[in-house]
C-alpha cells in the first residue's frame, strides 16, 4: 500500500503546477447564462443541506448504535407518521425549486424581441453562420494550429498551442448588450450548439429549426464545443464568439458584406 | 463449485462436463452461469474504459484515433449495461428467488436455460463487429439516427443482437414473474415477501414492457438504413427527434431496471447487519412501484435540448422531480433501520453503506441535472458522465458485490477472506471517488462528454479520474482472487451464516441443495 501511495501522490505532484483548478460552472455574461449559475448553486446548496442532515444522521447511528459498542437493536420497523412527514418535506422542498427553475425556464425560452438573427447550421465538422439580416455568410472550423497539434502521434505539445481544441478560423462576431436569436439546424447529423459562459446548449438537428437567444453584457472572447456526438471529429469542432460593442459590429458587418459581394463576383 | 455433489448423484438424466452446463434447467447453475458470463462481461467492459481512461490521461491523442475511441464509448455502454449489471441481477435473481420464496426451482427451467445461452450468442455477434474493416458501432449506445444511420458493416449486427439480448431480458423477467406469482411458499402473501424479491418482481414488469420498446425503435432504424423507409431521416419526411422519443421511453425504465434490484438487496443487507428489521417495509415497496410507474412518464429529461415546447419541459422537469421522493423515502428508511440497531461491519454491510452514500450523492447530481434550465449547460458534459456512473457503479455494481458476498456462503458452503473482502471494499471505493469525483468538476467547467481530446484547462482532474480507473480495474482483480480462494476451501459455514439475516434462504443447508425445498416451507 505504502509504494501504491507514493506512486499516486508522485504521478499527481506535477498537477499542483499546472493550469488552475476549475471546479464550478461559470457565472457567465449573459441573463439566461447567470440564471442557470444562480439555479444551479441554489439546488446545489439544497442538496448540500439534505445531505449534511442525512449523511449526519447516518454517521451518528454508525457510529453509535454499533454492536461493538454494546448496542442492543430497538425493536420498532414502522411508523406511519414519519413516513408522511418524510414523503411531504422533501415535496415541499420540490416545490421550492420548481416555483424559481420555471420561472427561469419561461425567461430563457422567451426569443420575442429580439434584434439581430443568426442562423448557426452544424456540418460534419464544422459550423455555418448567417446572419440573416446583415447578409453575412461563413464556416467555421477548428484552427489549423490544433488541427494539427491534435492528429495522433503529431508530437506537437498541445500546451504550447493557442487555445488548443478551442480555436477557430473565423469567428462569430456578436455584439454586446443586444438580443440576439439564434437560430439552429444542421445539414447531416445531430449537432448541439453551446458556449457555456454566455447560454446553455441547444441541439442542431437535420430537419429542425431551434431557437435560442443570448445578450452578452461583457466584451470578450468566448469560447465552446460541439456537444451531441456528431461523428469521428465531433470532439474538434470548436465555437468562438467574439462580443464586440456595438459600433464595431457595425463595422465588422459592413467589412464582411464587401468580402461576401467580392466574393460573389469571382 | 455451487452444487451440492450429494444431490447431484441423485439426478438420473443429469449429464456431466460442458453438457451439464448447455442443457441445465436448475436454478442454481443457471443462477452461476449469468453472475460468471456477468464478470467477464464486467472485465471486457472494463478494459474499454481502461482504453478510454487511457486516452483522456492528457490531452492530444496518444492511443487511438477518435473512430475508435467512440466505439470504445459505445460498446462499454452496451457491454456493461446488458453484459455485466443486467446479467448479473438476473443471476442473482435465479438463486436467490427460489430459495427467497421456498420453491424447488423456477417456475420455466427449460425457459431459464434458452434465456441465459441467448447471451453468450449475441456477445459474441456484438463484440465480432470491432473487428470488422469498418469498425463496430461508433454512434454511442443511444444509437441516435442519422448518425447511427452513417455507421457501417456493423449496424445490422449490433441491432440483432440488442434485439437478442432483449428477447432475452423479457424472456427471463416472464420466468420471474411467473415464479414470483406461483411459487411462493404457503403463507407468504405479497406483502411478506422478502423485500429483493418485490423489487425483482417490479423490474421484471418494467422490462416487459419497455424492452418491445427498444426493439421497434432499433428495427425501425434498420429498416432506415436497408428498407427505404424514412422514420428518422428528415429529407424523407421523417424525424429525428421521435428515434429519441422512442429510445428514452425504453430508456429511463431501464435505468430502473438497473437500480431496483439494487435497493432490494440493499434493503436485504442493512437490517441483516443491524439486526433490525427493516423499517418501512410497506413504504419500500410503495416507494419501488411509485418509482416503476414515474420512470414511464420522465423520458424527455434525457432530451431537454432538442427544443421541445416549453409545456413539455415544464411537465418533464415536474415529473422528474418527483422522483426524488420516493427515492428519498427508500433513503430515509435505510437510515431509520440502522437507528438505534446493532451495527457490525462485514464486507457487505460496507458495501451496502457506501452504496446509500454514494448513491445518494448521485441522486444529488440527478436533482440538479431535472432543473431544466441548468440543465442546458449539464447536459451532455462530464458531469452527466459522473451523475450516472455514481449511481451504476456504486449504486448497482456496489450493490453487486454486496450481494455476492452476503449470499456466498449461502451458494457455496464457504466463507470468504473478511480481511481481504474489507482491503477490497476500501480499495474499490476510494479508487471509484477518485474516478468519477473529478468528473463533476470538469463537466461543470465546460468539457463535453464523447469526446477523445480536450482542451488543457480539463487536464488535471482528467489524470486524476484515469489513475482512479486504473486503480478501480486493479481492485476487481483483488475481487477475482477473493472468490478464487474461497471456491478452495472446505465446506465450512454455517446454514445461517450472518447473525442478523432474515429469510428462507437461510433455513437450508449451506451450500443449498440443489433443489432448493423438495416440500414448501410455512410461512406464517
Amino acid at each position: 500500500m505504502n509504494r501504491l501511495s507514493i506512486l499516486i501522490i508522485s504521478m499527481l505532484a506535477p498537477l499542483t503546477t499546472l493550469a488552475d483548478w476549475e471546479v464550478n460552472m461559470s457565472r457567465g455574461v449573459s441573463p439566461t447564462a447567470n440564471a442557470a449559475y444562480d439555479l444551479h448553486m441554489l439546488i446545489f446548496y439544497i442538496t448540500v443541506v439534505i445531505g449534511i442532515v442525512v449523511f449526519g444522521v447516518m454517521f451518528y447511528s454508525i457510529y453509535h448504535h454499533r454492536k461493538s459498542k454494546g448496542a442492543k437493536p430497538a425493536s420498532f420497523h414502522e411508523s406511519t407518521t414519519v413516513e408522511v412527514i418524510w414523503t411531504v418535506i422533501p415535496f415541499v422542498i420540490l416545490v421550492g425549486m420548481a416555483i424559481p427553475a420555471t420561472k427561469t425556464l419561461i425567461m430563457m425560452e422567451d426569443t420575442r424581441n429580439s434584434e439581430i438573427t443568426v442562423k448557426v447550421t452544424g456540418y460534419q465538422w464544422m459550423w455555418k453562420y448567417d446572419y440573416v439580416e446583415d447578409d453575412v455568410s461563413f464556416f467555421s472550423k477548428l484552427a489549423d494550429s490544433s488541427n494539427e497539434a491534435r492528429q495522433l502521434g503529431s508530437k506537437i505539445d498541445v500546451n504550447k498551442v493557442d487555445n488548443y481544441l478551442l480555436n477557430v478560423d473565423n469567428e462569430m462576431v456578436l455584439p454586446t448588450n443586444t438580443k440576439v436569436r439564434i437560430l439552429l439546424t444542421a445539414s447531416d447529423v445531430i449537432h448541439a450548439w453551446w458556449v457555456p459562459e454566455i447560454t446553455g446548449k441547444k441541439d442542431a438537428i437535420p430537419g429542425y429549426i431551434n431557437e435560442l437567444w443570448v445578450d452578452i453584457k461583457e466584451p470578450g472572447v468566448y469560447r465552446g464545443q460541439c456537444t451531441e456526438l456528431c461523428g469521428k471529429d465531433h470532439g474538434f469542432m470548436p465555437i468562438v464568439v467574439r462580443a464586440v460593442p456595438k459600433q464595431e459590429y457595425t463595422k465588422w458587418v459592413s467589412l464582411n458584406q464587401k468580402n461576401r459581394v467580392a466574393d460573389k463576383s469571382k | 463449485m455451487s452444487v451440492n455433489i450429494d444431490h447431484l448423484k441423485e439426478e438420473h438424466h443429469q449429464p456431466s462436463g460442458l453438457m451439464r452446463w448447455i442443457t441445465t434447467t436448475n436454478h442454481k447453475d443457471i443462477g452461476s452461469l449469468y453472475l460468471w458470463f456477468s464478470l467477464l462481461m464486467f472485465f471486457v467492459g472494463g478494459l474499454m474504459a481502461l482504453v478510454i481512461r487511457a486516452e483522456l490521461f492528457q490531452p492530444g491523442l496518444q492511443f487511438v484515433v477518435p473512430g475508435f475511441f467512440n466505439q470504445m464509448t459505445t460498446m462499454h455502454a452496451l457491454i456493461m449495461i446488458f453484459g455485466a449489471v443486467m446479467p448479473a441481477f438476473v443471476g442473482l435473481a435465479n438463486w436467490q428467488l427460489p430459495m427467497m420464496i421456498g420453491a424447488p426451482d423456477m417456475a420455466l427451467p427449460r425457459l431459464n436455460n434458452w434465456s441465459f445461452w441467448i447471451l453468450p450468442f449475441a456477445f459474441t455477434m456484438l463484440l465480432s463487429t470491432l473487428f470488422f474493416e469498418s469498425g463496430g458501432p461508433a454512434a454511442g449506445w443511444t444509437l441516435y439516427p442519422p448518425l447511427s444511420l452513417q455507421g457501417g458493416n456493423s449496424m445490422p449486427f449490433v441491432i440483432f443482437s440488442i434485439h437478442l439480448l432483449g428477447a432475452s431480458s423479457i424472456l427471463g423477467a416472464i420466468n420471474v414473474i411467473a415464479t414470483i406469482l406461483n411459487m411462493r411458499a404457503p403463507g407468504m402473501t405479497l406483502m411478506k415477501m422478502p423485500i429483493f424479491v418485490w423489487t425483482w418482481l417490479i423490474t421484471a414488469f418494467l422490462l416487459i414492457a419497455s424492452m418491445p420498446v427498444l426493439a421497434g425503435a432499433i428495427t425501425m432504424l434498420l429498416t432506415d438504413r436497408f428498407f427505404g423507409t424514412s422514420f428518422f431521416t428528415a429529407a424523407g419526411g421523417g424525424d429525428p427527434v421521435l428515434f429519441q422519443h422512442i429510445f428514452w421511453f425504453f430508456g429511463h425504465p431501464e435505468v430502473y431496471i438497473l437500480i431496483l434490484p439494487a435497493f432490494g438487496i440493499v434493503s436485504t443487507i442493512i437490517p441483516a447487519f443491524s439486526r433490525k428489521k427493516l423499517f418501512g417495509y410497506d413504504s419500500m415497496v410503495y416507494a419501488t412501484a411509485s418509482i416503476a410507474l414515474l420512470s414511464f412518464i420522465v423520458w424527455a429529461h434525457h432530451m431537454f435540448t432538442v427544443g421541445m415546447p416549453l409545456a413539455g419541459e415544464i411537465f418533464f422537469m415536474f415529473t422528474t422531480m418527483l422522483i426524488a421522493v420516493p427515492t428519498g423515502v427508500k433513503v430515509f428508511n435505510w437510515v431509520a433501520t440502522m437507528w438505534k440497531g446493532s451495527m457490525t461491519f462485514e464486507t457487505p454491510m460496507l458495501f451496502a453503506l457506501a452504496f446509500i452514500i454514494l448513491f445518494t450523492i448521485g441522486g444529488f447530481s440527478g436533482l440538479m441535472l431535472a432543473i431544466t434550465p441548468a440543465d442546458f449547460q449539464y447536459h451532455d458534459t462530464y458531469f452527466v458522465v459522473a451523475h450516472f456512473h455514481y449511481v451504476l457503479v456504486p449504486g448497482a455494481v456496489f450493490a453487486i458485490i454486496a450481494a455476492v458476498y452476503y449470499w456466498l456462503p449461502k451458494w457455496t458452503g464457504k466463507m470468504y477472506n473478511e480481511t481481504l473482502g474489507k482491503i477490497h471494499f476500501w480499495m474499490t471505493t476510494i479508487f471509484v471517488n477518485i474516478t468519477f469525483f473529478p468528473m463533476h468538476f470538469v463537466g461543470l467547467a465546460g468539457m463535453p462528454r464523447r469526446i477523445p481530446d480536450y482542451a488543457v484547462q480539463f487536464t488535471d482532474f482528467n489524470m486524476i479520474a484515469s489513475v482512479g480507473a486504473f486503480g478501480f480495474g486493479l481492485s476487481q482483480l483483488l475481487f477475482v482472487y477473493i472468490l478464487f480462494l474461497t471456491l478452495r476451501q472446505p465446506v465450512t459455514a454455517a446454514d445461517k451464516s450472518w447473525e442478523g439475516a432474515e429469510g428462507l434462504e437461510w433455513t437450508l443447508p449451506s451450500p443449498a441443495p440443489y433443489h432448493s425445498f423438495d416440500t414448501p416451507p410455512k410461512v406464517d
